[in-house]
């Protein structure tokens, strides 16, 4: 680990003047002053040499705790809220069950007794050659290669990948955000801003370090949920290599509205897959005003998939998206297996 | 043949100690956290130091700057092959007990690197912070050679090893004509198998932590399955008396094999010690676990043949491994098939394949968890084949004498395992056909497997010591790999002085004790258990003596005397007894003591074959659309002659089966072969079993009695428990699900590619 100076600020205002002098970085994850709260990422990675800010600045003291009705019916996660503190909350799971199961799907109990909201969000890919610094890695080392596209990469992106970077973002709890159509709330020296979840993150393109539109001198301090009528059909499913502690190889966070015994609303978000959440609305448009039902979830997953493409050890998952996609909506809509 | 004496002094029952489910006699040490492992002992002044790996595969280190790494604060030194002071030269001053045929490992010796992640500097720091901060501001320049680190690239290019490590067998000559049997059978399959390299990745990762004292000599607390082999080995390579050499190991954190070679951070500590004349402690980290000894990748094909009522005509094995370019590790992994089931037409046939890659080393059953699952699949497939059930194709080849050597075994009670087995796990009279049991979105499977591992025993010695206060004090150099050690040789100890467990003190771990051998194979308590019985027996003998000598003793001229609760008792009258702290009170001696030497007992063994055996029976329910597999049911059926401790020995099978599931289902290394290097070096990506996919284990172990293995008729359990299992679960996804995947781990991609292919 490089060595880092530590600060503890009281205040929001504080902590700003400690992110001010990151202007200029190129992206927040690569800002030589970083905010931590729980750690459970950003310290593993100083470890590993992998991340090596210069200052630390301790946002805990920050009243940024808590989970608070919106005022129009939607909930406001505060971004230090630990993960187990929302996924237990009663508001989140009556109202929001998908995100509930989505959050319990990932880490394990300790993580996610430490892990943040804000942090969860912003943590890093799982790509091998990101973690292990004697390979390639453009996200890591800009221009130094992507060792995974030829290599080892059964867990990479099958959708919006480039011949830069196939990393994927490993959230759980990011890919049902990004179905529940969620707001993130960021503060810096002009004051606060929201940016809608599908923002939020970004594709590699060329750019693989960049990896989020927050910031480098801002600070997320909310995720917004609005309100909606998804709670009754919806869920989170997640294809992994053993029941617990693996990141998912294809998730899928899905709801439906559903009225008369047709959909009237219907989100889909992939996890595993992308470098962020992969939301494909245009896809999920297609199962509007029809009748729910294995031949219509197909469809939309023949939708979402068309463009996705493997790199050898990943292939798979292309068709295991598709079974995924198909089950998930099967469960959310009630129907049982023929 | 000329019947051979009885063994001497062997065990009768009906015992009170040995055989009880005494729970480990160190628990509350190790989950109190006093027990104390290597990297843990605190030292004043000990420095730490960091391992600087290679990021090359094969080549030569060209140039190494540590201008910036000696800059940081706190850093003392560091070490390279530039620097190194004088080592020995002699390939044989670097062989350690478990050291196969070749030129082992010398970290730092040279510029050459032949493997990914080889040691190629150290930094020596006053805190481990700093040495880490440093290791990573070394500067390596390479001069990358070409490499081969795929085994099925290389497959082509083989040679065939002799007798190149302890403990493994060429295979046999072959018998008859299998080539033309397997082609003339009227039933047959011929497949082939692939297993992924598995690294050992105990929870403790390796460390060492060497004092440095003024005189020169060092204590070493080291994480190894042998101290002596340890201190022997440093020894060799620093040019050390023994004297000067202490190694401690009494508590491992899991090894599995891993700890039976002295690793190169035991290595590097001493050099750093020694250079430096200071304490210093060197321990890896978790991707650096990846960076030496592993279960090696392998090719194999088994074919069989057999005639229409499933008599086995034809079997053939053959089996290509990973080693590395220096040295032939070899596991043989063959050997087995021809043991297992009676067939005329034999051959086996094993070879080697270069690979730059770190020599591989002994996991949990070397050789038998690879190659006995490959037999058990074909033996299933076989068995679909013929329209036959799985057992009653065993039972038809049952061997009941060892096909590979004539030999009768010297206990064998697979059909007891067999039938006990079936009858926990409820397998029916006739098995419904694959992918015909359905519960909701997932299909249900059985499947069920035999396993065998060799009884083996090796030279041990011990000490027992009694107190004039009637406690027992026993000491071997043996260690305890979290097998249960301690506690079964109290219980050995108790049993045979009439003592209660908690009387006995157990001392292991520390290469000044009575030599013991490197604690592998499932030898140890055949061998070190053996060795306490011996010196328990010693001092029985003298108590007896002393007993029957004292002034007015009730035992005067009793010829035959038994222990039970503290006394010394007449065999034909209970009421004639003596309390053996009054023994030793009327004798006028303070402590007792007695060191023995235990030896197979060679007669019998030269006669015999050796094993243990199993039997198990899984159920798995795999999801027909998503391919996922989930483990519901496990039976395990173990013949291993006499259990010393149920609890014990029940959970080293648990552990086994746990572990056949990660190796089943989840465990691979994945290489980059562009980089030579394993990628996914960690705990969060090379997947081992968690608890949720963990589901209720049955283990029974079936009445086994052997008047051959050792006196104490206990065949040790470490490895019988994970040999069946990959094979049942194999079995289980194809009953399940009609698809067979023989590339091991049996992954989701690998099943949907089989359910996509399904007519």
């Amino acid at each position: 680990m490089r060595p880092f100076s530590y600060a503890r600020p009281d205040s929001l205002d504080g902590a700003l003047a400690e992110l001010a002098g990151n202007q200029g970085a190129p992206d927040a994850s690569a800002a030589p002053v970083r905010p931590v709260a729980g750690g459970t990422n950003l310290l593993d990675l100083m470890k590993a040499d992998v991340m090596r800010p210069t200052r630390l600045v301790d946002i805990t003291r920050l009243a940024l705790r808590g989970i608070t009705e919106t005022g129009d019916g939607g909930l406001r996660l505060g971004a230090l809220s630990t993960n187990a503190e929302t996924a237990w909350d009663e508001r989140v799971r009556a109202r929001y069950p998908l995100l509930h199961k989505a959050i319990l799907a990932g880490a394990s109990a300790q993580l996610r007794n430490m892990a943040t909201n804000g942090g969860n969000i912003l943590q890093r890919t799982r790509c091998y050659y990101f973690y292990d610094t004697a390979t390639p890695c453009n996200k890591r080392a800009p221009g130094s290669g992507c060792g995974a596209l030829t290599g080892v990469n059964r867990i990479h992106a099958i959708l919006g990948a480039s011949e830069h970077c196939i990393a994927t973002h490993p959230s759980d709890m990011a890919v049902a955000l990004a179905a529940l159509d969620a707001t993130v709330r960021v503060a810096g020296p002009g004051g606060e801003r929201a940016i809608p979840f599908a923002d939020f993150h970004r594709l590699p393109g060329d750019t693989p370090h960049r990896e989020t539109t927050l910031r480098p001198e801002e600070v997320v301090t909310a995720i917004d949920l609005p309100a909606d009528n998804l709670a009754r059909h919806s869920t989170y499913l997640k294809a992994r290599d053993r029941a617990s502690y693996a990141f998912a190889l294809v998730s899928a966070a899905v709801a439906l509205e559903l009225e008369d015994g047709v959909v009237r609303g219907a989100r889909l978000a992939l996890g595993g897959v992308a470098h962020k959440p992969w939301r494909d609305r245009d896809a999920e448009a297609l199962l509007v005003g029809k009748a729910p039902g294995r031949a219509a979830f197909a469809a939309v997953a023949d939708a979402v998939l068309r463009d996705a493409k493997g790199h050898g050890h990943n292939t798979f998952k292309i068709g295991l998206a598709r079974s995924v996609i198909v089950r998930a909506f099967e469960e959310a809509a009630g129907l049982e297996p023929s | 043949m000329i019947p051979i004496p009885r063994m001497p002094g062997l065990l009768e029952g009906p015992t009170t100690q040995v055989g009880k489910p005494v729970s480990r006699v160190d628990g509350r040490l190790k989950v109190t956290g006093a027990a104390r492992y290597a990297g843990e002992h605190a030292i004043p002044g000990l420095l730490h130091g960091y391992v600087v790996s290679s990021a090359i595969a094969k080549g030569r280190v060209t140039r190494i700057d540590t201008g910036k790494a000696m800059a940081v604060p706190g850093v003392v030194h560091i070490l390279t092959h530039e620097n190194r002071p004088d080592l020995a030269w002699l390939d044989r001053k670097w062989k350690d007990q478990d050291a196969p045929k070749g030129s082992p490992l010398r970290p730092l010796y040279d510029a050459n690197v032949s493997h990914s992640l080889q040691p190629v500097a150290l930094v020596v720091a006053e805190s481990f912070e700093a040495a880490r901060l440093a290791a990573r501001l070394v500067e390596v320049a390479y001069e990358a050679e070409p490499h081969q680190t795929s085994l099925l690239m290389n497959r082509d290019i083989t040679f065939t090893p002799g007798k190149d490590k302890g403990g493994f067998e060429p295979p046999p000559a072959p018998r008859g004509d299998a080539d033309a049997a397997l082609a003339a059978a009227e039933v047959s399959v011929d497949l082939e198998f692939t297993q992924a390299a598995e690294y050992h990745n105990p929870i403790e990762m390796h460390a060492s932590t060497v004092e440095y004292h003024p005189d020169g000599s060092l204590t070493i607390h080291d994480k190894t399955q042998g101290v002596l082999n340890c201190q022997s080995w440093v020894c060799g390579v620093f040019n050390l008396p023994k004297s000067s050499v202490r190694v401690l190991s009494p508590f491992v954190g899991g090894a599995f094999g891993s700890g039976l070679r002295p690793q190169h951070q035991l290595f590097l500590a001493v050099l750093a010690a020694l250079a430096l004349k200071r304490s210093v402690r060197v321990e890896l980290s978790r991707p650096q676990m990846f960076s030496f000894g592993h279960r090696p990748e392998t090719w194999q094909r088994v074919a069989l043949g057999a005639s229409r009522d499933g008599t086995l005509t034809a079997l053939v094995h053959e089996a290509v491994q990973e080693s590395s370019q220096a040295e032939n590790y070899v596991e043989i992994v063959v050997n087995w098939s021809g043991q297992q089931y009676r067939c005329d037409n034999v051959r086996l046939d094993y070879r080697l394949s270069r690979l730059d890659v770190h020599t591989p080393l002994d996991q949990r059953a070397p050789g038998a968890a690879t190659g006995v699952p490959a037999l058990e699949v074909a033996m299933d497939e076989l068995a679909w084949k013929l329209g036959m059930d799985p057992i009653q194709l065993r039972l038809k080849n049952y061997a009941e004498a060892d096909p590979n050597t004539g030999k009768p075994f010297s206990s064998k009670e697979l059909r007891a395992c067999f039938r006990q087995g079936a009858e926990r796990f409820g397998w029916p009279d006739h098995l419904p056909p694959p992918r015909s049991m359905r519960d909701g979105r997932e299909l249900v499977g059985w499947g069920m497997a035999a396993g065998v591992w060799d009884a083996m025993q090796n030279p041990a010695s011990a000490k027992a010591t009694l107190g004039a206060n009637g406690k027992l004090s026993i000491a071997t150099a043996s260690s305890d790999i979290g097998t249960g050690t301690y506690t079964v040789l109290a219980q050995v100890a108790a049993e045979v002085l009439g003592l209660e467990t908690a009387d006995v003190a157990v001392e292991i771990g520390d290469s000044s004790l009575p030599q013991a051998p490197i604690q592998g194979g499932s030898w140890t308590v055949s061998s070190v258990g053996s060795a306490v019985k011996a010196a328990c027996d010693q001092l029985a003998k003298r108590l007896h003596a002393l007993a029957r000598d004292a002034e007015g003793s009730p035992l005067a001229g009793v010829g035959s005397v038994r222990f039970a609760d503290g006394h010394v008792v007449a065999q034909d009258d209970p009421s004639r007894r003596m309390p053996i702290q009054q023994v030793m009170r009327a004798a006028g001696l303070p402590v007792l003591e007695e060191k023995a030497l235990s030896v197979p007992y060679a007669l019998g063994r030269l006669r015999h074959t050796l094993g243990t055996h199993s039997a198990v029976f899984v159920e798995v329910r795999v999801d027909a659309e998503l391919g996922t597999v989930r483990v519901t049911r496990v039976v395990s059926a173990i013949a291993a002659g006499r259990i010393i401790n149920p609890k014990t020995a029940g959970s080293q099978i648990l552990g086994a089966v746990v572990w056949g599931v990660g190796m089943a289902l989840e465990e691979e290394a994945m290489t980059d072969h562009t980089l030579g290097r394993v990628m996914n070096h960690d705990l969060a990506e090379y997947h081992v079993p968690v608890s949720a996919d963990i589901p209720d284990i049955d283990v029974v172990f079936v009445e086994e009695h052997d008047e051959v293995v050792n006196a104490l008729g206990a065949k040790g359990v470490g490895e019988i428990g994970i040999v069946g299992v990959p094979a049942a679960i194999s079995n289980a996804i194809f009953h399940a699900t009609g698809v067979r995947v023989r590339d091991l781990p049996i992954t989701v991609d690998k099943i949907r590619a089989g359910l996509a292919a399904l007519p």
